[in-house]
């Protein structure tokens, strides 16, 4: 926690633990633990949020109403009793499967979608750690999946959870650089890594309503639907090519947090896309959370709206357009910004 | 637990180039029970061996050992989607067997529900082919339009899937009251709703991305693999059945044959998309010049068709679907041969999949539309 601007809450706990007389080292882990679990709890409430909106959503497009059974005419309870349902399950690990690294995968890739909600400011002084590096943390974090993706894949021995693997680390690295080229465009402008003072610097003005950053964003966008495997880029999963890619042989729990990881990954690329340009939290009137949460869900929608609406690419042209297109708009749209932000 | 099993992927220095792939039996986009063998290198189908007599049924054998009215339910499961146009053919060979004339307005009543079933068969078809190229939507969207049509089968025949909906010499009795007004409500929703799905796919830069170019057949190569139906129209042959060797009374209704030359799947999509437009027009003439009548020829209740051959050509959904019957003069078939058309267009698959990727052998196999059933019989 920078010192700037510690939150009133931890400030008054803080000064508690003090008078008390308690050691300091104790207090920073404990602390640690604590912000941990709030985050935990705070990303498995929102993976079960999101499947049901997620299928809402499909619901409306597809003409259908989606789930409407359990809990209320709504469905609310929907996703909670299927991962009840999930926990109950056989847990199978094919005989072959290479067994450490196929238990180890799903954590691999649930972990990083966690650790990245680390530094997304949720409102005025409402982030769990402010870091320096914020921006470059965010994006050393998200590369991780990857490798639980080719763990997985190779761990399942199964030629197509493989393919599926290897299809996931090469869409994700492809898009990777066009993603961080697109980072960088706003960094150039803000001239800081720190997600607190990218957010304090849209005070007036979004970042997404300046011009180098406009195409920025469209770029990021582009790239946060590759990152998290959604239609029309979910090769690594393509269900009528590929069953289902690198988690075919998984079931159950272990199939959830897979799962878990792809809407934690959801919702964190939106978050993360509106801190970077929508204003973060700021905004008149409502409190600062519901404007984050209000923005980011408008994003996750228009993802979702994606997905039922398009059909899904192909690998060779899915990379084709990573590199052919995306990259050399990102790298001149850096250069444009070099030139816009330099006046 | 035995861990003695081999594993799966061997590498062996530089022999793991190729990697052989079982492509189901159990797999979400082989429409049924087919396994298709391939070989891969890295991401490119090598080669592709479809297996296929896992829905194998005996069906032409057990036609010997029914009489000729038993058997008509067993044709309704050869291309499950289509029942009724396979009834229709068995009807018209063992009715061209027996010498049977079919009363006028039977005749009009077979092309209506054949062509509606044509639509209800090629909306699945939308649907699945949708599917398989990632658009959920479109499979919602093609069933829910297809449930329409099958909504007017069960108000006429009282089934939803397997029709047994016509009868030697005819139809088993009369189309319901307000069947006509029915039909023309239902052709009044689909046909906007078809232009929706229209706009959603045909247009769109993903969709001709995966269809266009892909998995190409010359006019040349389909004919002489046999291809039939919209499969071989993609390649710009319009020869259809209905056109080239009329039954019924298709050659008193006015209906175009689309044809597109390019050969690939974006080419198949678009005939049977136009196909469904043409199959509605006929419909609509039907209904309009439906004389009336009786539906039902005289047949004997012991039904014994002499001792002859007879051949029957039709257009079902997917292509020539035709029957020959061999009769001994007594209640049973000496021999009965059907020749399906997914069985003919399937043998296609290699020639248009080799060098193309694995998403793309999902896309041909959807454009070829077989039904598992209908190959393996």
């Amino acid at each position: 926690m920078r010192g700037s601007s510690p939150s009133e809450l931890y400030v008054f706990l803080h000064g508690l633990w003090e008078r008390a007389g308690w050691p300091e080292g104790i207090w920073l882990v404990l602390w640690a633990v604590v912000v941990a679990a709030v985050i935990m709890v705070f990303v498995l409430l929102t993976v079960l949020i999101l499947v049901w909106v997620e299928r809402k959503v499909a619901g409306d497009i597809q003409s259908r109403i989606g789930p409407a059974r359990v809990g209320t005419r709504f469905g609310l309870l929907q996703t909670a009793a299927d991962a009840l349902k999930l926990l109950l399950k056989e847990d199978i690990i094919p005989a072959c499967a290479d067994r450490s690294l196929f238990v180890i995968a799903p954590f691999i890739v649930f972990v990083p979608a966690f650790l990245a909600f680390l530094v997304i400011p949720f409102g005025r002084r409402l982030v769990a750690q402010d870091l320096d590096l914020g921006v470059l943390y965010v994006v050393a974090v998200s590369t991780l999946p990857a490798l639980g993706f080719l763990m997985a894949g190779w761990g399942s021995n199964n030629k197509y959870s493989m393919i599926g693997g290897m299809r996931a680390v090469a869409q994700l690295m492809t898009y990777e650089i066009p993603l961080g080229l697109s980072l960088l465009t706003v960094i150039l402008s803000v001239g800081s890594l720190s997600t607190v003072d990218i957010v304090a610097g849209q005070a007036h003005l979004w970042n997404i309503a300046r011009l180098p950053m406009t195409i920025a964003f469209v770029i990021y966008f582009i790239c946060a639907m590759a990152e998290v495997n959604r239609v029309p880029f979910d090769l690594p999963e393509a269900e009528a090519e590929l069953v289902a890619g690198y988690h075919t042989e998984y079931s159950g729990m272990r199939w959830a947090i897979f799962f878990m990881g792809e809407y934690g990954y959801l919702f964190f690329v939106c978050a993360f896309g509106t801190t970077l340009f929508l204003g973060g939290w700021q905004g008149p009137l409502l409190p600062p959370v519901v404007w984050f949460l209000g923005k980011t869900y408008a994003l996750i929608i228009v993802m979702m709206w994606m997905r039922w609406t398009y059909p899904r690419l192909r690998i060779d042209q899915v990379m084709r357009f990573g590199w052919k297109v995306l990259v050399p708009a990102a790298l001149l749209n850096l250069i444009l910004a070099g030139f816009w932000f330099a006046r | 637990m035995t861990t003695s099993l081999p594993p799966s992927i061997e590498v062996t220095g530089l022999d793991a180039d190729q990697v052989m792939i079982n492509m189901g039996p159990q797999h979400p986009s082989t429409h049924g029970v087919l396994r298709l063998i391939l070989t891969l290198e890295g991401e490119v189908i090598a080669a592709v061996d479809p297996d296929i007599g896992y829905l194998h049924r005996g069906m032409e054998k057990i036609a010997e050992n029914r009489t000729y009215a038993q058997y008509l339910p067993y044709t309704d499961r050869f291309d499950y989607l289509s029942s009724l146009n396979n009834n229709l053919a068995y009807c018209l060979a063992v009715e061209r067997l027996a010498g049977i004339e079919v009363p006028e307005r039977a005749q009009y009543i077979r092309v209506i529900l054949a062509e509606l079933n044509r639509v209800a068969s090629h909306l699945i078809w939308l649907a699945s082919f949708g599917n398989d190229l990632g658009a959920t939507t479109v499979f919602l969207y093609g069933i829910r339009e297809r449930e329409l049509v099958v909504d007017l089968f069960e108000m006429a025949l009282g089934a939803r899937l397997t029709y047994s909906g016509m009868r030697i010499g005819g139809m088993p009795y009369d189309l319901p009251e307000g069947f006509a007004d029915a039909t023309r409500n239902v052709m009044a929703q689909i046909r906007p709703r078809l232009d929706e799905n229209d706009r959603l796919l045909t247009g769109n830069r993903i969709f001709e991305a995966r269809t266009k170019g892909v998995g190409t057949i010359s006019r040349e190569v389909a004919i002489a693999y046999a291809l039939s139906g919209p499969t071989l129209r993609g390649s710009g042959a319009a020869i259809d059945v209905r056109r080239e060797d009329p039954y019924c009374v298709y050659d008193r209704l006015s209906f175009e044959v689309p044809s597109f030359p390019q050969g690939d799947c974006w080419a198949r999509y678009m005939v049977r998309i136009e196909e469904m437009r043409q199959s509605m027009r006929i419909v609509e003439q039907c209904l309009e010049r439906m004389p009336e009548g009786p539906v039902r020829a005289k047949i004997p209740r012991v039904f014994k068709p002499p001792a002859a051959e007879a051949y029957a050509r039709t257009e079902a959904p997917r292509g020539d679907l035709s029957m020959f019957i061999v009769s001994d003069g007594s209640e049973r078939p000496c021999r009965l041969r059907v020749r399906t058309p997914s069985f003919a267009n399937l043998q296609a698959l290699e020639t248009m999949s080799r060098g193309h990727k694995i998403g793309d052998i999902v896309a041909i196999l959807g454009s070829i539309d077989i039904v598992l059933g209908d190959i393996d019989r």
